[in-house]
């Protein structure tokens, strides 16, 4: 142990300042004990109760300031002494201003504001939502498990004061070229999008701008917007915006089945509608009397693009229905390499509306899915970990994400089903769905493949092959790189297609 | 000023983000002005008493 | 009417008695003189109310060391032993219109600071500031200090403020704040202004003992925190007037006793809404760390009570070392108060913030809608008894005082 005693004269310090610089020297390694004190008969007490004794001391007066320090060793104590002026320099670099944890406080930073988004806890998302409509914003509301009480309360503020809220539950818009939440990079253009469908509205927009086409604006209205309940507000006002919009010319309407009424009030307004629509309602059964002139039915996202190149006078560019017969060649072949045994369909989707459309698919080429978020009530997985003949899982449903993040953000969930799936000797096809986009995850194929490549093994070692088929929704603006994640499965033998319509279909000519 | 849908679609957008600091940044990229909240519940999150402050404030 | 705009109109009548509180030294007499309530064998004590065998160390020792003080018990065994068969009577100073730093142990000898709110006629006590027997410290040293308080400087300075006729803080308070004091732990400007006020008071007095009028301007020249005792008389003083207006929900008074942290609220009446005291999280005294403190105590919360201390910690950045703070902090944690209070004061003003007045009246509603709670910046005593002074830091009210009191609010005003 060694102590050492500096004194300087005629040095004053805030003794508050002082404290903060024997702080600081104290984190000095192997420094036991310090003292930075002006003078005084009362500091020199203190310093003569820690066993300090230095002739220096006897001599200070109040007005000078007395460094002393006991460390470790003599090399330790000359080296702190001698940094002294370091230590005394004080100016601490600015703090960062903390960022405002309010509402209040964000919109006195920016009073012009004209969108709150809001993904708060889903018990504080409403009140949010109705201070921001108060304030006179627009509402982008990703949150979910809001109540469909306070969903219409604030939709019917929101419509007091021709304001939009999106969501909740909404994951996606595309509002005047600008991405929010889970979007895709797409060009601007003339086609607008009104969404109940998050990754519906991605997979919409993101052939459209592959076809070369452009988004004006997409606006999601989150899933339960279209419900007899809710009756639609923000379909209505989206649609009513975009018709009076002089950058759309032409409306698609993405949904999963609206409310009765709802559906029929829907039709009657897009009779009324300045501009072609386009409805793509999954899973619904729209009157076949409905047909007039602005108004074309499309029954999947696949059919809606193609119907909207048309309007615009493009080609259709996706392949509409059945596959093409390149891919009947790939379907005799897969079929062959199967073992006896392997017969299932096994569907694992980060897209809720991957899922659904799915299903739609399978079932009307008669193929029966289970699913735990099932098109046909009599089909729900009673327990949605195990999969039950051909299957179709929805990994962004809530008991897959209630305090674990996104499939889309995250794919460890995935990773571990899929594992789970090709132990099941019985399972010959795993269909996959990649997103790619703001906000999704960085390398969502990246994520997978050890595990595909894994799976793809253990179906080999079984004397089998399994049949790994996947789409990609995304563009070539995408952060995450379309090619390269095409690539990365293509190379791990994977049956790539740019739709997940295209890629259900070719499920489901495997199945037949 | 407040806003309306209309606005919104036709004018650039100014954003107050409650929560996800993901959001603001994919905004950011998109040269969006936005303000980050890191968004506290009132009340410690008390919803008891955010009931009650609902009614008082 | 409906609630909210009755709340708002009390608390406008609340926040207005808060800033027309026009406070003057009038005396400095023994607690037992001019005290209400205070008799016998009985010794008030900072915080809400507390039993004895609760207290923390560090008060248990102020309190051993006033018994002693008094002559009650020659030695601190005695007077564990009277204490323990609660032969004294011990409580808060806030029921006695009182407050005291630290421990804040005020008996009947003990000479206090009075304070007179002349806007509204009421007074209000606080005795003096000193570093030993309010942190716990009952050695004859400590005491040692105590008796020349009530024998020497107490008296001296009372003829000396009779002769002035009394001294109005709020000129001194004013200008404090704009010289870089934010009155709860940097008071070197107002204790030198309080110093030249009474210099000429005592120069202008005949006395008898020169020994006495020098040792008392010794006094009063080298303490650096003498003025804390009368800005926290003159915040009790400012603050009482603004209690049992029916609908407020301000705060009338903040105060800790080392175990709980305690709060009343006007339109609550008397009832303290209480918390465990935290933490101060802080800089040590050579020889000590964080493993020796206390929790926070004392009455010294009626600054940021009536918009100091904390509140103004924009103006005095020197206490931000307190915790590596830097200028920009300390300015955040001044803009963040303004939010949680209602009024700016017209004569107490921030240069730092531009010369905008102190943040007047803390209205519980905003502290649980904004989670913010009062920032209080504070001596620390040791969790021990017999230690002085062991450090300073920073702190937060706890936000449980504030919901139980907003809760309790709701109850009575039948809005719940």
């Amino acid at each position: 142990m060694a102590t050492g005693v500096i004194t300087r004269r005629n040095q004053y310090y805030d003794s508050v300042f002082l404290m903060g610089v024997s702080k600081r020297i104290s984190g000095f390694p192997g420094v036991q004990q310090n003292a930075v004190l002006m003078g005084t008969d009362a500091n020199k007490e203190v310093l003569s109760s820690l066993g300090i004794r230095d002739p220096q001391l006897d001599a200070a007066q109040p007005s000078d300031l007395i460094v002393a320090v006991i460390a470790d060793t003599q090399a330790i104590v000359a080296d702190v002494l001698a940094n002294l002026d370091d230590y005394l320099a004080g100016g601490v670099a600015p703090s960062a201003t903390a960022n405002p944890h309010t509402f209040e406080d964000g919109l006195e930073q920016k009073p012009n504001a004209n969108l709150a988004v809001v993904s708060v806890p889903g018990e504080f998302a409403a009140r949010e939502a109705r201070k921001a409509l108060d304030a006179g914003l627009n509402v982008f509301l990703f949150s979910d498990h809001v109540s469909i009480e306070d969903e219409l309360a604030i939709k019917q503020l929101a419509a007091q004061k021709k304001l939009l809220v999106m969501g909740p539950g909404c994951g996606t818009s595309i509002i005047n070229g600008v991405g929010i939440g889970f979007a895709n990079v797409v060009r601007k253009g003339n086609i607008g999008v009104v969404a109940a469908a998050g990754t519906g509205l991605q997979e919409f927009t993101s052939q459209i701008h592959n076809a070369g086409l452009g988004i004006s604006n997409a606006i999601g209205t989150g899933g339960d917007d279209p419900s007899d309940y809710i009756g639609g507000l923000t379909t209505f006002a989206a649609l009513a915006a975009l018709e009076r919009d002089p950058q759309t010319e032409l409306i698609a309407i993405v949904s999963k089945p609206p409310g009765a009424k709802t559906l029929a009030k829907l039709i009657e307004r897009i009779r009324n509608c300045k501009k072609p629509v386009i409805g793509c309602f999954l899973g619904a059964h729209v009157d076949p009397q409905a047909q007039f002139e602005n108004f074309r039915r499309a029954s999947t996202i696949d059919e809606a693009v193609n119907l909207a190149l048309k309007l615009s006078g493009s080609k259709p560019a996706l392949t509409a229905k059945g596959p093409t017969s390149a891919d009947l060649q790939r379907v005799t072949q897969e079929r062959s390499s199967w073992a006896p045994e392997q017969k299932y369909l096994r569907g694992l989707f980060a897209g809720g509306t991957f899922c659904y459309q799915s299903q739609q698919i399978l079932l009307a080429s008669g193929i029966p899915v289970y699913s735990n978020a099932p098109l046909d009530k009599n089909y729900q997985l009673s327990d949605p970990n195990r999969s039950r003949e051909h299957t179709l899982v929805d990994m962004g449903a809530d008991e897959y994400t209630v305090g674990r993040p996104h499939p889309m953000i995250y794919g460890a969930m995935r990773k571990q089903r899929i594992l789970a799936e090709s132990d099941d000797p019985q399972v010959a096809i795993l269909l996959l769905d990649f997103i790619l986009g703001y906000n999704a995850s960085t390398d969502p194929v990246g994520e997978l493949l050890d595990a595909l490549l894994q799976s793809k093994r253990n179906a080999s070692l079984r004397g089998g092959n399994l049949t790994v088929v996947a789409s990609v929704c995304g563009t070539d603006g995408d952060p995450q790189g379309f090619a390269v994640q095409m690539k990365l499965l293509r190379q791990a033998g994977v049956h790539v297609f740019q739709t997940n319509a295209q890629a259900a279909s070719f499920c489901a000519a495997l199945l037949k | 000023m407040p806003s309306t849908t209309d606005a919104l679609i036709q004018e650039p957008l100014i954003v107050i983000n409650l929560g996800l600091k993901a959001f603001a940044d994919s905004l950011e990229q998109q040269q969006v002005e936005v303000v980050q909240v890191d968004w506290i519940p009132p009340a410690g999150g008390d919803q008891a008493v955010i009931d009650l402050l609902d009614q008082l404030l | 009417m409906d609630i909210k705009q009755k709340i708002e109109k009390a608390n406008q009548e609340a926040a207005n008695r808060l800033m027309a509180g026009a406070p003057v030294l009038v005396d400095i007499a023994p607690a037992g003189e001019v005290i209400p309530g205070l008799q016998g064998k009985m010794i008030l004590h900072a915080g809400p109310p507390i039993e004895w065998r609760r207290m923390c160390g560090a008060q248990q020792g102020a309190i051993i060391g006033m018994a002693i003080y008094e002559g009650w018990a020659k030695t601190p065994e005695e007077a564990r032993a009277i204490l323990n068969k609660g032969e004294i009577r011990l409580e808060p100073n806030h029921h006695h219109r009182a407050v005291g730093p630290m421990a804040g142990t005020i008996s009947p000898s003990a000479p206090v600071w009075v304070v007179e709110n002349k806007a509204f006629g009421n007074l209000a006590f606080c005795r003096q500031v000193e570093g030993n027997q309010q942190f716990g410290d009952f050695s004859a040293q400590a005491l040692q200090a105590l008796h020349r308080w009530r024998d020497v400087w107490a008296p001296t300075l009372r003829k000396a403020l009779r002769s002035l006729g009394g001294l109005d803080l709020k000129p001194i308070i004013a200008k404090a704040l704009q010289m870089g004091d934010e009155l709860h732990n940097r008071h070197s400007a107002s204790s030198s202004l309080f110093a030249n006020a009474m210099a000429v008071g005592i120069a202008q007095t005949e006395y008898t003992n020169k020994d006495a009028v020098i040792g008392t301007l010794k006094y009063i020249t080298n303490h650096e925190l003498i003025f804390l005792g009368l800005a926290m008389a003159a915040g009790k003083a400012i603050a009482d007037p603004a209690r049992d207006v029916e609908y407020s929900t301000i705060v009338t008074a903040m105060c800790r006793n080392g175990v709980e942290f305690g709060i009343r609220v006007s339109g609550l009446g008397d009832e303290w809404f209480t918390a465990p005291s935290p933490v101060v999280d802080g800089l040590y005294m050579p020889g000590y760390s964080a493993a020796d403190a206390g929790l926070d105590m004392g009455d010294s919360a009626i600054t940021e009570t009536v918009g100091w201390g904390g509140f103004t910690l924009g103006g005095a950045p020197g206490i931000l070392s307190l915790v590596g703070g830097t200028p920009e902090e300390a300015l955040n944690y001044s803009r963040e108060m303004k939010k949680i209070t209602v009024a700016a004061h017209p004569t107490y003003r921030m240069p730092a913030l531009g010369f905008v007045g102190t943040s007047t009246g803390i209205d519980i509603r905003l502290v649980v809608q904004y989670n913010l709670t009062p920032l209080i910046d504070t001596a620390i005593a040791h969790k021990d008894p017999g230690y002085p002074k062991i450090g300073a830091g920073l702190l937060r009210a706890p936000l449980d005082c504030f919901k139980k009191a907003l809760i309790a609010f709701g109850k009575k005003y039948s809005a719940g």
